[in-house]
């Protein structure tokens, strides 16, 4: 296993490298490549919305931006960034060398850059236009650029799929001695839900995934309905995959906000067995909830109650977390860092996200508000307000380890500032627009709504604006800033116990675990870390 | 133990405490994603088999498919016992069977494109309507993983020949096993869901 490349220049970013440090900054930094331009993609959405007409864009046009975007976001910016935050820390936090399978690591990311292209190639071949749950039989018809978005996908499932087996078997067999499993990092637990996850629910939608391919390339009747095929299979086999993908993005997000607080707050983690738990239950719970999408698509009555149920019951574990976390910071010595107003920003915006969540699983509320805008203020609620939020509070608590460099702390909390309000300016008047009947992916609409859809675009812009200091800031200080310790934070967790930015294959020797990750505070602040170097 | 065997058993001392090797458990992973896109297969021929009723089922050579499914088990049992011969050193015995497991598995396949090739005379193709598209479809993609498995066998069986493989190493014997195993159990599944229960 030997990973090290002895050359630390930055080329070796842009090249084959099996190490996972090298392979973390390539998913973060390749996935924010493809968030500017989803960005730019919602930027574009949101001009055309300015106004009640359909001025700027065309409905077709229209339909390829947004389609784009919701894909862009999903597929290419949350999913391998977060996988990204997995790469880096995984093997760091659990005191290894690398991860099980190097080469096999350095093959998933490199699938992602070819099916970034195909799908942007895709806008150029005629785009995709039939959103991103791509729903029969719009996804059959239309123009050929869906063919790439189906291959696209495709590929970023089996990247995603070779990922996860590699997270789950490096945290099976690499744990450093004497970090047992109640001993993980509360992250590395979010990686494990989610890697589970993504194992179970990913290949469905591949298999769905092929089958559309096969109508539209070979001419199959998968989904044609004239020969008895049926669309709500579609629905099923893409909510399949596409309800767990919502905690996917979600439980490393949380796992970053739970290293987070303790940290910042000076106090062990209140309820860390719980919080490990509730993960794993979202992640079992989370794949018998997906027909909470289909109450409108003509479902047998009878299963829409089961459905809500499981829907609703989710909300326990996750507000099991939400508590420890606030149990976590009561009487804590907060300190009000970058990351910490983030990981704070993250709780109040998720929880809206979340709470309108149990509102859409209620079937009456459902029947209301499906398909309105008050669907997509809850789902940006849940993945800007909530993992993007948490991403951001990532990037700055690992800044130091990863850059070895500190970051602008003024520039920093100007950046959140700015998130912050335009996320809740952006899409709090969207529940409203919602509730009122606003329909979503539309490119025109009533002009009852223009006051809602104006303030959501101002929200538009101040986030745009808002990235402008957080990639001044990243790469000036990557680039400029102060030397930083190799534990700046006082943080217990191993991956601050090596230097920053850790050397090649991560520690002189491998560390030994000697207490809880989280013992903050007792009996005086971070008395000892929760390693030392193993002996001889 | 030379120094890359130490660091070996360093580096996963958390899984050997568990008794596992690294390679195995990243297998028995991947099968178990591959269960899960057989599942989204299946689901779907037997969404439309129990709506639809499938008629043309009753026209399917289940004498044919079922020797053939009869080869695909015997090659399950090749492979137990190459793995047991090269475990006890017995290089020529472990070739001759992988040859033999190797064999099974391009008569499986032979025996599929002949099925299919009838079908197709017949006028059931991947197009002709839906029982066309999920049958060719569901044994199309075994077949594909039939035809990587026989691949896999063929460079498993130059690793044995060259003698990279031997009774100390045989774990790539082993995990090629497991693979050839479950893309056997997929086709269990299929033939008694496909061919038997009409």
């Amino acid at each position: 296993m030997t990973t090290a490349s002895a050359s630390v220049s930055w080329r070796r970013y842009f090249w084959w490298n099996t190490d996972h440090k090298v392979i973390g900054v390539q998913y973060i930094v390749t996935s924010f490549f493809f968030f500017i331009l989803g960005g730019a993609l919602a930027g574009l959405v949101r001009a055309e919305l300015a106004s009640p007409a359909t001025d700027l864009l065309d409905g077709a046009t229209y339909n390829q931006v947004m389609t784009n975007h919701g894909t862009l976001m999903i597929f290419l910016w949350v999913l391998p960034v977060l996988a990204g935050f997995g790469n880096y820390l995984i093997p760091l936090m659990i005191g290894a060398r690398d991860m099980v399978f190097p080469r096999l690591n350095a093959l998933s990311y490199w699938m992602i850059p070819p099916a970034g292209m195909l799908m942007i190639a895709s806008f150029f071949a005629g785009g995709a236009e039939a959103g991103w749950t791509a729903y029969v039989p719009l996804s059959i018809g239309g123009p050929p650029g869906q063919t790439l978005w189906a291959l696209s996908v495709m590929l970023l499932g089996i990247s995603a799929i070779f990922g996860a087996i590699n997270f789950l078997a490096t945290v099976i067999m690499m744990r450093a001695p004497g970090l047992s499993i109640w001993r993980l990092p509360l992250f590395v637990w979010g990686m494990i839900a989610t890697s589970t996850l993504i194992l179970t629910a990913t290949p469905v939608l591949t298999s769905g995934l092929i089958m559309v391919a096969l109508d539209r390339v070979v001419g199959t009747h998968f989904f044609t309905v004239t020969s008895g095929g049926d669309p709500v299979l579609w629905q099923n086999l893409f909510w399949f995959y596409s309800h767990p993908a919502v905690y996917i993005m979600i439980l490393p997000a949380m796992g970053i906000i739970s290293e987070i607080f303790p940290v910042f707050a000076r106090k062990p983690i209140f309820g860390y067995r719980m919080i490990a738990m509730s993960s794993m239950a979202i992640a079992i719970l989370g794949l018998t909830v997906w027909a909470h999408h289909m109450f409108t698509s003509g479902m047998d009555p009878r299963l829409r109650v089961p459905y809500m149920v499981s829907s609703m019951v989710i909300a326990v574990p996750t507000g099991i977390k939400i508590f420890s976390w606030l149990a976590t910071i009561w009487n804590g010595k907060l300190r009000l860092t970058t990351p910490m107003l983030f990981a704070l920003g993250f709780i109040s915006m998720f929880l809206i996200g979340g709470l309108t969540g149990i509102f859409l699983a209620a079937i009456p509320v459902d029947l209301h508000v499906h398909d309105t805008y008050f669907v997509v203020a809850h789902l940006h609620f849940v993945l800007f307000g909530g993992s993007v939020s948490a991403v951001y509070a990532g990037l700055y608590y690992w800044f130091p380890k990863i850059t070895g460099r500190m970051y602008d702390e003024k520039i920093g909390r100007t950046h959140f500032a700015l998130n912050f309000i335009g996320t809740n300016l952006a899409y709090l008047p969207m529940f409203i627009a919602g509730l009122m009947g606003m329909p979503r992916r539309v490119a025109a609409y009533d002009a009852s709504f223009t006051s809602y859809n104006q303030w959501a675009t101002l929200g538009a812009l101040i986030l745009a604006a808002s990235t402008l200091p957080f990639l001044y800031n990243a790469v000036l200080s990557w680039a400029r800033g102060p030397k930083a310790a190799a534990n700046p934070w006082q943080a217990l967790t191993l991956e601050w116990q090596t230097s920053s930015p850790p050397p090649p294959e991560n520690f002189p020797e491998i560390p030994t675990a000697t207490g809880d990750p989280y013992d903050y505070g007792e009996p005086s602040p971070a008395a000892e870390p929760a390693a030392a170097p193993a002996a001889g | 133990m030379s120094h890359q065997a130490m660091q070996h058993a360093e580096d996963f001392r958390a899984g050997h405490a568990l008794g596992l090797d690294h390679r195995k458990l990243g297998m028995w992973l991947f099968i178990a994603s591959e269960v899960m896109f057989f599942g989204g297969l299946i689901s779907a021929y037997l969404h439309y088999k129990y709506t639809l009723g499938f008629p043309e089922t009753t026209d399917l050579n289940v004498v044919l498919v079922g020797i053939n499914t009869m080869v695909l088990l015997t090659s399950s049992y090749t492979v137990v016992s190459a793995l047991t011969a090269i475990r006890q050193g017995r290089q020529g015995r472990f070739a001759a069977l992988l040859l033999l497991t190797i064999l099974l598995g391009v008569a499986f396949l032979t025996g599929q494109l002949y099925e299919f090739a009838d079908l197709y005379r017949q006028g059931v193709t991947l197009t002709s309507g839906v029982f066309g598209s999920s049958f060719f479809t569901l044994t199309g993609f075994h077949g594909l993983h039939v035809a990587v498995g026989v691949l896999w066998a063929i460079v498993t069986l130059f690793r044995g020949l060259r003698g990279t493989l031997n009774a100390e190493h045989n774990m790539a014997v082993e995990i090629f096993g497991l693979y050839w195993h479950f893309v056997d159990i997929v086709w269990i599944v299929l033939f008694t869901q496909i061919y038997l229960i009409v």
